[in-house]
């Protein structure tokens, strides 16, 4: 069955906004780099509107040279200021709770196409693509939620444009961590890393003891998912390495609880770590927080504690269920 | 041993802060290279992993200009507007109610919230403004702590709630797994026995937002934000 409503209609959007981005830039005399902010964005730009028709080789060139003018600092934001402060609270007196509802759409929406937008077909058309519902509802959200924005504030069209080009760019260079820490981990499962690590971890801990089994793969999972940002990662490889050879087949546990409180270890890392730059770095940047880690560091409190309350219970579900 | 220079690399990156875009690319160069695979195939996994993770931007990119047009018309000020009106209100109790909801949507499958979506716009301003609402002004140092845990309420609710659904990405990638090995296993049986954590996890949490409220208590009636509160802030 066909889709009207695929991931790539999605990425055209997507591109023809971080194209205003680039856009706006090169007309912006004040901009402090304006040649290299505009040409990053522009060539982010291309990713998504001609990603899928530029072979892999040419948008890994293309991405290395965003690299390099975010590793030469020539990516930065603009002079743009905030609007004042007088003026954010004279709309708030006058908008009042109106304001929160584009806001609420989003979430609002997202669920409604969840349930709903996938089950919409047309002859042998699905409306949105079966496989990737929730990110499609999202953006349907995201585009409801636009115009509802745009009507309870008659913002003028050139609002959006600039206050998002403003706040993507205090994001800035960032915004590509995400994938470029997935395309980091994808290339070491390819070059076996997850292997070497599992096999150090087995052959220096003592995994005859059930307890140490436990523990082994418990912080195989913790220091594999650090390493790699992403508990997903870690979860085949570290499961396959330790979990299975030692506490389901040596020691008779049950899969289902190793595996389900496995994964949660996994995420105690994911806290850690600011390899998952999707939620631990871009975020500090969102918020504007001066110190890159601060969310890490706020973190890792909640991460131990769980992690040990965590590999506790396991050790005691584990082998009794 | 040879492929461990990559983490060796990553680690040695963040420890002295070079910018991390450069770290992660020369790791994964080198980390391919000492692995046998050839430059051109290095840059096409980058290109190809790039291109297969646009998703990843989606959720900033499309909501930044909303919630850019709605921060200017007030968004933010409206949020601490309807916080001082609520009796009681705190920062840790602003953050736990936020990671509640949280957590238990997504133990029903719901994926609401986001650091972009929630957390810029709605929680962190909401959780400042409860704390200047009884304290005053915020010296820059409070309002980084605070904003620093409101994406932490998102990240613990989200992690610890979503694995108790069965159709979530987790489970599937579990499920997936033992087939490929050839135990059955129950994906209820999965989901259900991560309950004992995700509570573990959202009492740590209420306690971790009461240290807050306790230490912005300290900081705001200890001194009055004057000048010095800028020196201590590197």
């Amino acid at each position: 069955m066909k889709s009207i409503l695929t991931l790539d209609t999605i990425y055209y959007l997507l591109g023809i906004i971080v194209a205003f981005i680039a856009i706006r830039i090169a007309r912006d005399p004040n901009h402090p780099n304006r040649l290299g902010s505009s040409l990053f964005w522009a060539l982010f730009s291309i990713t998504f509107l001609f990603g899928n028709v530029i072979p892999p080789f040419y948008v890994g060139c293309l991405v290395i040279i965003m690299v390099l003018l975010a590793s030469f600092n020539r990516v930065t934001k603009s002079n743009e200021a905030e609007t004042p402060a007088e003026e954010r609270v004279a709309h708030a007196q006058r908008l009042k709770n109106k304001i929160f509802l584009p806001a609420l759409f989003i979430p609002i929406f997202t669920i409604i196409g969840t349930l709903l937008f996938g089950k919409i077909k047309f002859g042998n058309w699905a409306l949105i693509d079966p496989e990737k519902v929730t990110l499609i509802s999202l953006a349907i959200a995201a585009v409801i939620a636009f115009i509802a924005s745009m009507g309870v504030t008659k913002a003028k069209m050139d609002v959006p444009v600039k206050e998002g080009s403003r706040l993507l760019q205090a994001v800035g260079w960032a915004v590509i961590l995400p994938q470029m820490l997935a395309a980091l981990g994808g290339i070491f499962s390819k070059s076996g890393v997850g292997t070497v690590v599992s096999d150090i971890v087995s052959d220096v801990l003592p995994t005859n003891y059930a307890f140490v089994a436990v523990l082994a793969y418990c912080l195989g999972m913790l220091l594999f998912t650090i390493v790699m940002g992403n508990a997903f990662a870690a979860f085949a490889v570290i499961t396959g390495g330790i979990g299975l050879p030692l506490i389901v087949h040596m020691h008779g546990g049950n899969p289902a609880i190793m595996a389900a409180l496995g994964m949660f270890a996994g995420y105690c890392g994911t806290l850690l770590t600011p390899m998952a730059a999707n939620f631990n770095v871009v975020p500090a940047m969102l918020l504007e927080l001066k110190d890159k880690n601060a969310v890490i560091k706020a973190q890792v409190p909640i991460a131990l504690s769980v992690f040990v309350i965590n590999t506790l219970l396991m050790y005691y579900l584990v082998y009794h269920f | 041993m040879l492929k461990l220079i990559g983490v060796l690399l990553v680690a040695v990156g963040f420890l002295f802060r070079l910018n991390t875009l450069l770290v992660v690319t020369v790791a994964g160069i080198v980390t391919g290279l000492v692995s046998g695979l050839s430059l051109h195939e290095v840059i096409t996994m980058f290109g190809q992993f790039f291109v297969d993770n646009r998703y990843m931007s989606m959720a900033i990119l499309l909501t930044l200009p909303i919630f850019g047009v709605l921060e200017k018309y007030g968004l933010k000020e409206q949020a601490e507007v309807l916080i001082k009106k609520a009796k009681n209100a705190s920062s840790g109790n602003v953050l736990l109610i936020y990671l509640f909801i949280r957590e238990i949507s997504a133990a029903v499958g719901l994926n609401i919230g986001g650091h972009a979506q929630s957390v810029r716009p709605l929680v962190a301003p909401m959780s400042e403004g409860a704390a200047r609402a009884k304290y005053g002004e915020l010296p820059p140092k409070v309002k980084e702590d605070i904003r620093a845990h409101a994406a932490a309420a998102e990240n613990t609710g989200w992690f610890f709630g979503e694995d108790i659904f069965i159709a979530t990405g987790g489970i599937l990638l579990m499920k997936g797994f033992f087939d490929s090995v050839g135990i059955h296993v129950d994906v209820w049986d999965m989901a259900l026995w991560g309950i004992p954590t995700a509570i573990s996890a959202l009492v740590i949490s209420a306690i971790r937002f009461r240290q807050l409220d306790r230490r912005i208590h300290k900081k705001m009636t200890k001194h009055k934000p004057t000048s010095s509160s800028k020196t201590e802030a590197s």
